[in-house]
């Protein structure tokens, strides 16, 4: 071997002198480390500390760093559940729910695609300032070096096929999100009494508000795999499945709702008032068969959704009712004994301490029906004061006056009813007809049910009873009798001689009250304002249907409840007698209205 | 001692067999992961099995040269180098906020790749005439060869590409038997010197990468997010791995540059421990095989280039795979024969093929 430099195999612990002639001698010199040796115990070394390290990483830490791993890609998220559907008693849809998609953006990647702004904007059918608005923020963050935001609506509840149209595009950061809009098959027709939901699905008013925690349902969860911007690449496993909300299955029958609605549109229409209210409720079963407003707004539609036409005013509106109640009293009198359907009134005015109670001409003595079809305010006292006040009171509170009906509904008002020890003589008989106390329609068409159902009340309802009600859910608040003789002086309200003619059905005897109650204003009751209302029972002889109706302010010229409210009545119940196949209990006036309309009664079974 | 023996065509191939299947085994483990890291992506794959191959054709061209050529064309090529390096100075592309490239019209090269060859090179060439270890005037006159190549490529900025360089220069005066005690007052320099390197030198992203190194959760996602995700990529690997196309930081987008200078990290994920385990062997045998064949060499030159050499590919891969594991802040080093990418690739298969000229073509010391 050729002697060489020693470089190489020298160790610097070598001595100088053995520089030139030393032959390399590999590991001869134990604890003299040469040089390339000293290189392979770094390098060894070096390799150690990375397999150590990767060791320590892959053993020590792994269950951390696996945990790591996975929190970046595994997420949790949210299956949206199915809200329930609202249905009325035959099954109708009232309200739906349909899927739609959202489209978002991440700013920071769409940032990126300014070239496809404008096309971006076409598809999303808005202008291009529009979507430059909307990701304003995000472009000063940017240039300010901030971080921009990672989420970002776009456009909300496109329908599928549009959504699917954007993603098409394929921009990136552009993505879409599966959400479920509700939607109104019978819009304003129902949207008082269903309420809506908002953007995200949340009952906002009216049902949806009240049964929102129903309707939800629970949404799923589900583990995903996303990739680093956000992107489901792969479901992993369903953690929940999503329970849909429960449907709500209402007593409304959809079609009296129609029908109701129809009529009552076109007298508030009519009569150019303010508002109106109506509601029909099942006598026997006391569900609630329809509940309908005006104005109305189209739910379906964000745009008219404003507190004026989305209220419920069945229950949000209280008013004096005015002669409707005085049918309460008389029954009161009937079932004290005190009083028949014969005893002779004198409905001279009468002075009551600093007040006068007078009827709107003097009727002079007339007999306690003609108190309730000529709606005798002089009567109807003198008949309340031959009793305690109490006991006008309790009958009230009885029937549900100041009290809520425990249907549910959010905003309901119990009206005011003060206790009797407040009320004086004038006011006692205030009460008697109408004055001094204030009711909402539905209270109104609960105490009717009442009288429609021989003294007995039953607790209303606004969900179809599946079981026949519970007899143990039934008081009876008057006596029978007493009730059926008021409901024989209320059939005469509906004739040609009483002041609710315009009520009267073809085939039907309807019982009924009209009332007009001027509208109080700063304190004082106005001449030039009133609430015209109704409020009736079909088939009197065996009463099937009740209906209350409200008029708000009609400023058309007419503003008596048997004009303006009455026709109403008629309008709707002819309807749904015909609808419910309810028999008609009137042969002979059906032969005056003409033999066409007994032919399909007859057919029916 | 293998015998010079000639084949039945009269010519035999310089080469090394082991270094050989080395580098091979390497290299196709690399292509195997790369199939995986790049998201399946064939077109990554063939682009690289080209790279690869022309690396192996300049490594195998090298290796039939004589060691003498390369001495003698040291200097010149270290010259061109530096020429070519100031002319980056001037005129060279801008690309990242690094002037490193230079356009020729036809191909655009950085000519830091050649110093990385031509330092170790010329810096052979001088000390190999030299009486050694070196007297204090080569010793000097030596480390201006490394120091100004490592200053202006240091300069672009490039710290990784000017770490080889310096690396490979103070490889070259180890190897030829640098004292302890100057390499000691080296390391005292140095340790003084770099504190004002932080203040005046480095640049923010550079100083950014140390203290991210220092503590990467301080920001997760930001300057911290590469070493935290790489850490995570390995970790999560356990011992045996997620197997092949599993991994799931690198397949989700999590592992940046999962390809390139991270590929150690996907496949650790993917191979665990003992996939790791074993790459790092291969490359210590890599090394070991490399070293082995320096101590062989002919001559001085050929000792303390091949030396050289064979450490620079060390410091490749321990840099790597140290950075990767979060041992060593970021360096933009790849992981030799095994990241995606060119250039380097074809500095490293030269630098063995003049290893494997150097180790073929010694005298037969007995015969």
């Amino acid at each position: 071997m050729k002697p060489v430099n020693k470089t190489f195999n020298a160790s610097r612990t070598r001595p100088r002198t053995a520089k030139a002639a030393t032959p390399p001698s590999r590991g001869s010199r134990l604890g003299n480390l040469t040089r390339p040796g000293l290189l392979m115990v770094l390098l060894g070394l070096a390799a150690t500390g990375i397999v150590a390290r990767a060791a320590y990483l892959q053993l020590v830490s792994t269950d951390f760093l696996q945990d790591q791993g996975d929190e970046r890609f595994l997420r949790v998220v949210e299956v949206p559940a199915h809200r329930g559907m609202i249905v009325d008693r035959n099954g109708e849809p009232l309200a739906v729910s349909s899927p739609v998609d959202s489209i978002w953006a991440q700013p920071a990647e769409l940032l990126d695609q300014r070239a496809r702004w404008g096309q971006l904007a076409t598809a999303l059918d808005m202008p291009l300032a529009e979507l430059e608005a909307k990701l304003a923020p995000d472009i000063e963050k940017q240039q300010a070096g901030q971080k921009t935001r990672q989420f970002l609506y776009l456009r909300r509840h496109l329908a599928p096929s549009a959504a699917q149209h954007i993603l098409d595009l394929k921009i990136a950061g552009v993505y879409a999100q599966r959400e479920y809009r509700r939607y109104y098959p019978d819009a304003e027709v129902t949207s008082h009494l269903l309420g809506f939901t908002d953007v995200d699905d949340v009952g906002q008013e009216g049902l949806e508000k009240a049964f929102d925690a129903q309707l939800r349902g629970i949404p799923g969860q589900k583990r995903v795999i996303k990739d680093r911007l956000g992107r489901i690449v792969k479901d992993v496993e369903s953690i929940r499945v999503p329970q849909p909300g429960q449907k709500l299955v209402l007593s409304i029958d959809r079609r009296l709702q129609y029908l109701a609605y129809r009529a009552l549109k076109a007298a508030v229409l009519e009569n150019k008032a303010n508002a109106g209210a109506a509601v029909i409720v099942d006598v026997r079963s006391g569900e609630i068969l329809a509940m309908v407003n005006q104005p109305a707004g189209n739910p379906n539609n964000r745009n008219e959704l404003k507190g004026e036409l989305l209220r419920n005013r069945t229950v949000t509106d209280v008013y004096e009712p005015g002669s409707t109640v005085k049918p309460f009293s008389v029954a009161m009198g009937l079932e004290s004994g005190k009083w028949t359907a014969s005893t002779m009134v004198n409905t001279a005015p009468m002075r009551i301490g600093r007040y006068m109670v007078r009827d709107t001409h003097n009727y002079g003595t007339i007999d306690v029906t003609r108190v309730i079809s000529k709606s005798s305010n002089v009567g109807t006292s003198k008949i309340a004061l031959s009793m305690p006040a109490e006991r006008l009171w309790s009958l009230y509170k009885s029937i549900g006056f100041g009290a809520h009906t425990q249907l549910g509904l959010t905003g309901e008002q119990t009206g005011v009813l003060r206790h009797f020890s407040k009320w004086a003589e004038i006011g006692h008989a205030n009460h008697s007809f109408g004055y001094g106390f204030s009711l909402t329609i539905l209270q109104l068409a609960q105490a009717y049910t009442v009288l429609a159902a021989d003294g007995v009340r039953r607790p209303l309802t606004l969900f179809k009873r599946e079981q026949p009600l519970n007899p143990a859910d039934e008081r009876r608040v008057l006596a029978a009798s007493a009730v059926r003789q008021v409901r024989t002086m209320m059939e005469m309200v509906v004739t040609k001689e009483g002041t609710g003619y315009k009520a009267h059905i073809p085939g039907y005897r309807v019982a009924g009250k009209s009332g007009t109650a001027r509208k109080l204003s700063g304190g004082r009751y106005t001449n030039n304002r009133h609430f015209a209302l109704f409020a009736g029972i079909v088939p009197a002889s065996d009463p099937r249907l009740v209906m209350a109706i409200l008029i708000d302010e009609p400023t058309g010229g007419a503003y008596y409840g048997g004009t303006v409210a009455a026709p109403v009545f008629s309008a709707t119940m002819s309807g749904a007698l015909r609808i419910l196949n309810i028999t008609p209990d009137d042969m002979p006036s059906m032969k005056i209205a003409g033999a066409t309309a007994a032919a399909p009664e007859g057919a029916t079974p | 001692m293998e015998p010079n023996k000639r084949t039945l065509w009269g010519w035999r191939p310089h080469l090394d067999v082991p270094l050989l299947l080395g580098l091979l085994a390497i290299s196709g483990l690399g292509l195997v992961v790369l199939y995986s890291a790049g998201q399946r992506n064939l077109d990554l794959v063939l682009g690289q099995g080209m790279r690869l191959g022309l690396g192996f054709t300049i490594m195998l061209v090298l290796a039939q040269m004589p060691p003498h050529y390369f001495r003698a064309w040291s200097l010149w090529i270290y010259l061109v180098g530096l020429l070519l390096l100031l002319a980056v100075m001037v005129v060279g592309d801008v690309s990242k906020g690094a002037q490193r490239w230079l356009d020729l019209g036809v191909v655009r090269f950085q000519p830091s790749e050649i110093m990385k060859l031509a330092v170790p090179m010329t810096m052979a060439w001088f000390f190999a005439d030299k009486p050694l270890p070196p007297r204090w005037p080569h010793l000097l006159g030596g480390s201006l060869l490394t120091v100004i190549p490592f200053i202006l490529i240091a300069e672009q900025p490039d710290l990784g590409t000017a770490l080889v360089v310096g690396s490979s220069g103070a490889f070259v005066l180890f190897l030829a038997g640098l004292s302890w005690l100057i390499m000691g007052l080296l390391a005292g320099v140095l340790a003084a010197v770099i504190p004002l390197f932080w203040t005046f030198v480095m640049h923010d992203y550079q100083r950014q990468r140390v203290l991210t190194f220092l503590d990467p959760e301080n920001d997760p996602l930001g300057t911290g997010y590469h070493i935290i995700q790489s850490k995570i990529a390995i970790g999560s690997g356990g011992i045996y791995g997620k197997g092949w196309l599993n991994g799931t930081q690198s397949h989700l987008d999590f592992l940046p540059e999962g390809w390139t200078d991270f590929i150690f990290a996907a496949f650790s994920e993917e191979f665990g421990l003992v996939g790791g385990s074993v790459l790092l062997m291969l490359y210590f045998y890599v090394i070991a095989r490399s070293l082995h064949m320096a101590t062989r060499a002919a001559d001085t030159y050929g000792r303390l280039l091949a030396g050289s050499l064979t450490l620079i590919f060390f410091l490749y891969a321990f840099v790597n795979s140290g950075m990767v594991s979060g041992l060593l802040p970021v360096v933009g080093l790849p992981l030799p024969l095994f990241s995606y990418g060119g250039t380097s690739l074809v500095t490293i298969m030269a630098g063995f093929g003049i290893l494997m000229s150097i180790y073929s073509h010694r005298q037969p010391l007995t015969r």
